[in-house]
């Protein structure tokens, strides 16, 4: 009897699996929706709205694959997703695409059998500290309880600079960031590490933001972007080539304002083609060729939807800083679009 | 059944299979059986073909790699470098503290509550119904995060405890509550502590053989031997003694606070303390109801005999009714027990870093290998449930009803 309950455990992992493998570009067009996981909430990056809208930076991500692939923005089914149950989710077909701030390494674009298709912000693991703890620095955390999302890269991270730096500290694992915000402000933790990003949001929803400072350390190279299932790469080219378009939008100039002046009349053989007045490209990926100006129209490039959701003007209040185009001295940098 | 003759002789027809109730059940038991087999090859198959087309297999090799993160609570030596092995013997022992604690405390909640719902005062069968009703009737999700909840928003903070003027202070200066855990002193072993240790383990064994002797003296002469102040002397007294003998080679170490947090001691963090609390107060309250249905099963001619042969009621509670009532007790505590185990698994929640935590949490995680760790995770929970059932059995069997 006891053996069934094992068999019934593989039996799910078994019959979730065989959903993968399939051409999920069909999937997609045949269910009329895309499935995007995203986080469970977090300001700016995707959070529901009043509305009960989601809405943010990799939100907006989805909505432009959506609109590329099913000509809808709205088309969009969002599956909140944990640190840990992300990639049990994409890997068993639940979601078509992973849009969640999770960092590209080597194990899981290889191991773990996914494809980053990209990078949508360029992060670093940041430590946030109440101001009237009096430390300046990360390395004066000796002895510190941190509070550390579980399942992530930054709680590998934390414990190879503590280690590097030869201090100790004491790990609070949380499950979700809403749980580490509340342990952080309770005092049950001294610091909360995760992206700097992340954590600017966080802050950002905090009832007094100033008394809280972000340390000066950042403490590893985190890019973040969205992810596929290894081996259909025509989904992946699909997904690739519309966080591309966003880019290259932006520095070609093309915002979801000018966009249909700028289809009608363009010298730029570069703007036309993408835009696809010129050539075929749509056709080369499996779409019609006005896909990557629906992908631009839906929330605009990728300029305006950093502005929109996390930029300067926002209570996040991010800096563009290495999210610049390369021509600004960024890391921004779209292959060409022909 | 009537018969109206004799039963055909040996003449077997393959149609007696359904309709013979001599055959039927036994087909309908090769059907199931061949269903279920069917049912295992073909589901174990579609996971193996998924897993080949998927490009990945079934590797324990993860285990032998370094792990990586960090734990908070480790009973054995462990640091990021130790292997995903160690985290997952690191998860398994906390899993089993916090069992074993809260299958203790839960006992005593019960085992009061059970006895106090029957007493006689109305406020206190009323208050004692009250905490079984309210505490079963609420998840024990809830009750861990409630608890943990309280436990972070209401106690000080360590840096409470800084400063001239500090808002909290420690308890006795040695016991220190905070919103983290608690702190209390621990013991610091010197040369020679092993003697006193040894001391009080003989002591231990020794006050067991008194009680023995008392018993069977009582039973053979009917002389009745003090019982408790000799226990407490022979407890304690040779250790006292061996202790001073020794030049005190036992000394304690108080926490105090350094830096960010208390330092020295013993550290009770408070994911276990929620955890541990939660765990026995929930199912503290269902093990009330065994005790309470336990004890009323008794019927009420043993006591009142009991009593008519002058016994007084705290005797005849002890020596008649509870060792009849153990029996329909400690089969359903048995089930309580296994459940406290099992509900550990929560542990994640407040951070506790369990077994579910370790292996199926973070390692499954960092790895990817979530066949692989959920297969060991119910592997450990089946032993472990088998192995309390196993004991406690034991126990039962020697309580129940002998029969002869």
């Amino acid at each position: 009897m006891k053996k069934t309950v094992i068999f019934g455990a593989l039996t799910v992992a078994g019959l979730a699996a065989g959903a993968a493998g399939a051409a999920t570009l069909d999937d997609v067009k045949a269910r009329g929706k895309l499935n995007c996981g995203v986080t469970t909430g977090l300001a700016g990056f995707a959070a529901p709205n009043a509305n009960g809208e989601w809405e943010g930076f990799d939100v907006a991500v989805c909505r432009a694959v959506a609109a590329a692939v099913l000509g809808d923005k709205n088309a969009v089914e969002f599956v909140p997703t944990t640190g840990k149950t992300r990639f049990t989710a994409l890997a068993s077909g639940e979601i078509d695409f992973l849009a969640r701030n999770t960092t590209w390494t080597f194990s899981r674009d290889t191991d773990l059998k996914f494809d980053f298709i990209g990078v949508n912000y360029y992060d670093g693991q940041g430590f946030m500290v109440p101001k009237a703890l009096g430390v300046s620095s990360a390395k004066d955390l000796d002895g510190a309880t941190v509070c550390i999302q579980t399942g992530t890269t930054t709680e590998l991270n934390l414990a190879d600079f503590f280690r590097k730096n030869n201090i100790s500290y004491e790990p609070v694992p949380v499950e979700t960031n809403a749980e580490g915000q509340q342990q952080y402000l309770a005092g049950a933790c001294d610091t909360y590490t995760t992206d700097a990003s992340g954590l600017a949001a966080t802050r950002a929803t905090f009832e007094t933001p100033g008394d809280h400072v972000l340390l000066p350390e950042i403490i590893s190279k985190e890019p973040l972007g969205p992810l596929v299932r290894h081996g259909d790469n025509e989904w992946g080219d699909i997904t690739r080539w519309v966080l591309n378009a966003l880019i290259a939008a932006e520095e070609l100039g093309i915002t979801s304002a000018n966009i249909e002046e700028m289809t009608g009349n363009t010298n730029n053989p570069e703007i036309a083609r993408l835009l696809g007045t010129e050539g075929t490209l749509g056709e080369m990926i499996g779409l019609d060729n006005e896909w990557a100006k629906r992908a631009i129209m839906a929330e605009g490039n990728y300029g305006e939807i950093f502005a929109k959701n996390i930029g300067e003007e926002t209570p996040i209040g991010l800096a563009r800083g290495l999210n610049a185009q390369w021509t600004d001295g960024g890391l921004l940098y779209a292959p060409p679009v022909r | 059944m009537t018969t109206f003759s004799d039963p055909p002789k040996a003449s077997f027809r393959p149609s007696m299979l359904l309709s013979d109730t001599r055959y039927r059940s036994i087909t309908f038991q090769v059907i199931a059986l061949a269903l279920l087999v069917t049912a295992i090859w073909y589901l174990g198959s579609n996971l193996a073909a998924n897993l080949r087309a998927a490009g990945l297999n079934i590797s324990f090799q993860f285990l032998g790699n370094p792990a990586g993160y960090d734990i908070n609570q480790t009973l054995i030596p462990y640091t990021s470098q130790s292997s995903n092995l160690q985290a997952a013997w690191v998860g398994i022992i906390n899993t089993l503290l916090v069992s074993f604690l809260a299958c203790v405390t839960a006992t005593i909640f019960g085992v009061i509550a059970g006895v106090l719902r029957l007493s006689n005062n109305w406020l206190v069968r009323k208050l004692m119904a009250g905490y079984v009703e309210i505490f079963r009737n609420i998840p024990v999700l809830i009750w861990i995060l409630i608890i943990y909840t309280i436990m972070t928003a209401a106690m000080p903070a360590p840096s409470a405890f800084r400063g001239d003027d500090p808002a909290s202070t420690m308890m006795l200066g040695s016991f220190a509550f905070t919103n983290r855990g608690v702190y209390i002193p621990g013991p610091v072993w010197g040369p020679g502590s092993m003697i006193v240790m040894a001391t009080f383990v003989a002591s231990v064994i020794g006050v067991f053989a008194y009680r023995r002797y008392a018993t069977k003296l009582l039973y053979d002469t009917g002389r009745l031997l003090p019982m408790l102040w000799p226990s407490v002397a022979i407890l304690l007294l040779p250790t006292i003694i061996m202790f001073f003998i020794m030049g005190m080679p036992i000394g304690l170490d108080y926490p105090a606070l350094k830096g960010f947090n208390f330092r020295g001691g013993i550290q009770i963090g408070a994911p276990l303390i929620a955890l541990w609390f939660a765990l026995s107060i929930y199912t503290g309250a269902f093990i009330a109801e065994n005790v309470r249905a336990g004890i009323q099963a008794v019927s009420r001619g043993q006591s009142e005999a009991a009593a008519a042969l002058g016994l007084r009621p705290g005797r005849v509670m002890n020596l008649v009714v509870l060792p009849q009532a153990l029996r329909v007790i400690i089969p359903p505590l048995i089930s309580n027990y296994l459940n406290i185990t099992k509900n550990s698994s929560l542990a994640i929640l407040v951070g506790y870093a369990d077994i579910t935590a370790t292996l199926g949490g973070i390692t499954l995680n960092q790895t990817g290998r979530a066949i692989e760790c959920v297969v060991l995770l119910m592997l450990f929970y089946l032993v472990i449930s088998l192995g309390i059932s196993m004991v406690m059995n034991v126990y039962n069997n020697a309580t129940k009803l002998k029969e002869r």
